[in-house]
């Protein structure tokens, strides 16, 4: 059999409606299929009737072919459309009877609709929450920071009570995993400035001094700030998406019946594999944007690979990389609470585990450009 | 009098199994299974905890891949068929799936009107007045309608999902494990609900099932899964009969006495 002709049988009687006026009591006669699939032309021409027909009638629903309960749905508001006992229903058979009392006696009232609020009322209320939330949102990750460090003083009095094993597995994944990803985009950045001083530099006959510009700029700023970024979009959504599907199927909720704390359980062995991740991934990215640059210097700017590190070891102490590097433990600390709060914020759906995904990328990439300023004023007054 | 069924005659089953096997990697689930399914019968189908009752209704779904045999849907074989006649077949058939698989972003109401709004081309009017007749039909208060599956009980959520199923009026819903997770009260008005949808729509009901009392009081009859095949099929008499350890156990064991004292 063809589908054309499998769906010829599937295609339903036109349903009718007609109105015959001449006898005593007008009759509404419905014939056809009334069916889900022919309720939708059907109904324009039904609301025309029970407009034109008022008072008594005599619903003829003998003729009517398939009908299901969409079809009684619609021959029930010629019923309900007029007042109690003025309409009345003929040619029904015995399952036909039952439908259409099952229909009629359903409670199909919306409920009551709440009115509502004027729309610069909800302005100045959305305003409100917005102000609310980001308190929330500020005393939740100071809750969470305390509970670590409750933890952790826990840990210290108990040194049996560390989840070592959980912690390792969290820094594989963390820096082991992210290891290709964060170098690679290192050493082109490393590329792109280095040509990019080059061609300027040159014009002022200053072609060294790229060197010094690439290796200042990578080790105090570019190598954190960037592995940063890319460690918040990367473990941090990743931490938020775990936490939050568990919260969602009450896995957290288990864990604190079994007499654990979520924290200790799951956010501590993220939150130190992360601390101790970034300052690694920080250094591997120091090296590689090294390379590239050093590559980019050998091959388009005309500095031998010798000089370049004979001027790189003028232009940087021990100091620089370490104005750098120790930024990244602070970043790390507030990528991870951020994720954790959000993570553990999520409610029942699915829709608000994608919301708390986002909103902790975003946050997280956020505060690490905040806590990149507050180092940058730090070290200013403290003259590094 | 339900739709979909006019490409069948009246005595060619619904769905019609035949040499269903279904495996995954080196082990069978499913081998040379044999099943029909007539049309307006309530059939529970019980087996023991991983004997693959829930794979079979995905199979037939077309959800799991199978290594050989045939699924025929109102006359279709599924695998053979044009698109268009298979999103006729899916027009056709509601699934409550075990935990309700209700959208959780949407409300209950947007839930029962997602297939109306896909499949169909009705008013809003429409579609409203048919959501909340549905979740009346299936026993949930009115203001339920505008809630989220997250506000919702667990009960509460099979009824949604049940509505849900009924969007399309269809001639043959599926159930995976209707009753589990209510109380006896909610799990008999459940089944009594099954029994009226089944007698004013001429629905066909296909139930996987754990409840002896859902199998007593509504089902017409019962399939027993097994071995990787259907080891009985019949009535609960039949059932009471049969000579199978795992048979036995089930419906002449300490949690059975009840449906025995009323089948016998």
């Amino acid at each position: 059999m063809g589908f054309d002709a499998a769906l010829q049988r599937w295609s339903p009687v036109r349903p009718r409606l007609d109105l015959e006026a001449d006898g005593a009591t007008p009759r509404i006669v419905a014939s056809g299929d009334w069916t889900i699939r022919t309720a939708g032309e059907i109904e324009k021409r039904l609301d025309e009737v029970v407009r034109e027909v008022s008072g008594a009638a005599e619903i003829d629903v003998g003729g009517i072919g398939q009908i299901d309960t969409a079809g009684v749905v619609l021959i029930d508001r010629l019923i309900v459309g007029a007042a109690e006992g003025q309409r009345r229903l003929v040619g029904l058979d015995e399952t036909r009877a039952v439908l259409f009392a099952e229909v009629a006696s359903a409670d199909r009232r919306a409920p009551e609709a709440k009115p509502r609020p004027r729309s610069v009322r909800v302005w100045i209320e959305y305003l409100g929450m917005l102000g609310v939330g980001f308190v929330a949102e500020a005393r939740a990750i100071l809750i969470l920071l305390g509970g670590v460090a409750q933890v952790v003083a826990l840990a210290c009095r108990h040194p049996s009570r560390i989840r070592f094993i959980p912690f390792v597995h969290q820094l594989e994944r963390t820096a082991l995993a992210a290891t290709p990803i964060i170098t690679l985009m290192s050493f082109l950045i490393g590329c792109i400035i280095a040509q990019q001083g080059a061609f300027y530099f040159r014009r002022f006959g200053a072609d060294l001094y790229v060197v010094d510009m690439v290796g200042v700029l990578t080790l105090r700023e570019i190598a954190v700030l960037l592995t940063a970024i890319m460690v918040a979009g990367r473990s941090g959504s990743s931490f938020t998406a775990e936490l939050g599907s568990m919260k969602m199927r009450e896995e957290v909720d288990a864990l604190k019946v079994i007499g654990l704390d979520p924290v200790e359980v799951l956010v501590v062995p993220r939150l130190f594999a992360l601390m101790l991740a970034l300052p690694i991934l920080t250094f591997l990215s120091d090296l590689a944007s090294l390379l590239g640059a050093a590559i980019v210097c050998n091959t388009y700017g005309g500095i031998p690979t010798e000089t370049f590190l004979q001027r790189l070891k003028e232009a940087v102490q021990m100091r620089t990389f370490l104005v750098g590097i120790a930024k990244a433990p602070f970043m790390a600390l507030i990528i991870g609470l951020v994720a954790s709060v959000e993570g553990l914020a999520v409610k029942g759906s699915a829709e608000s585990l994608g919301t708390q995904t986002t909103q902790s990328v975003v946050k997280a990439i956020f505060m690490v450009i905040v806590v990149d300023g507050i180092f940058a004023m730090f070290y200013a007054a403290a003259g590094v | 009098m339900a739709t979909c069924t006019e490409t069948l005659a009246d005595d060619q089953p619904i769905i019609r199994c035949r040499g269903v096997t279904v495996g995954f990697g080196d082990k069978l689930i499913l081998e040379n299974l044999d099943l029909d399914v007539r049309r307006g019968e309530i059939l529970g189908f019980v087996g023991g905890s991983g004997t693959g009752k829930s794979v079979l209704m995905r199979t037939i779904l077309g959800l799991n891949p199978k290594r050989a045999g045939s699924v025929e849907v109102f006359g279709h074989d599924l695998d053979r068929v044009e698109p268009a006649v298979r999103t006729g077949v899916e027009r056709c058939w509601g699934v409550l799936f075990q935990h309700g698989a209700l959208f959780s972003s949407l409300t209950v109401k947007q839930n029962v009107q997602v297939p109306m709004r896909e499949h169909m081309k009705l008013s809003e009017r429409l579609m409203d007045d048919l959501a909340r007749l549905k979740l009346a039909l299936v026993g949930l208060p009115p203001d339920a309608a505008d809630k989220y599956p997250s506000e919702l009980s667990g009960g509460m959520i099979k009824r949604a999902s049940l509505a849900r199923a009924l969007a399309l009026d269809p001639a043959i819903v599926f159930l995976d494990e209707p009753t589990s997770g209510l109380d006896p009260i909610g799990a008999g008005d459940f089944d009594d609900l099954i029994a009226k949808l089944r007698d004013t729509l001429g629905l066909t009901v296909f139930m996987v099932t754990h409840d002896l009392d859902s199998l007593a009081t509504v089902c017409d009859r019962i399939a027993v899964l097994g071995n990787r095949r259907v080891l009985v099929d019949g009535t609960l008499e039949t059932m009471l009969a049969f000579d199978h350890p795992w048979v036995k156990a089930y419906f002449r064991g300490t949690r059975a006495r009840g449906i025995a004292a009323r089948g016998l």
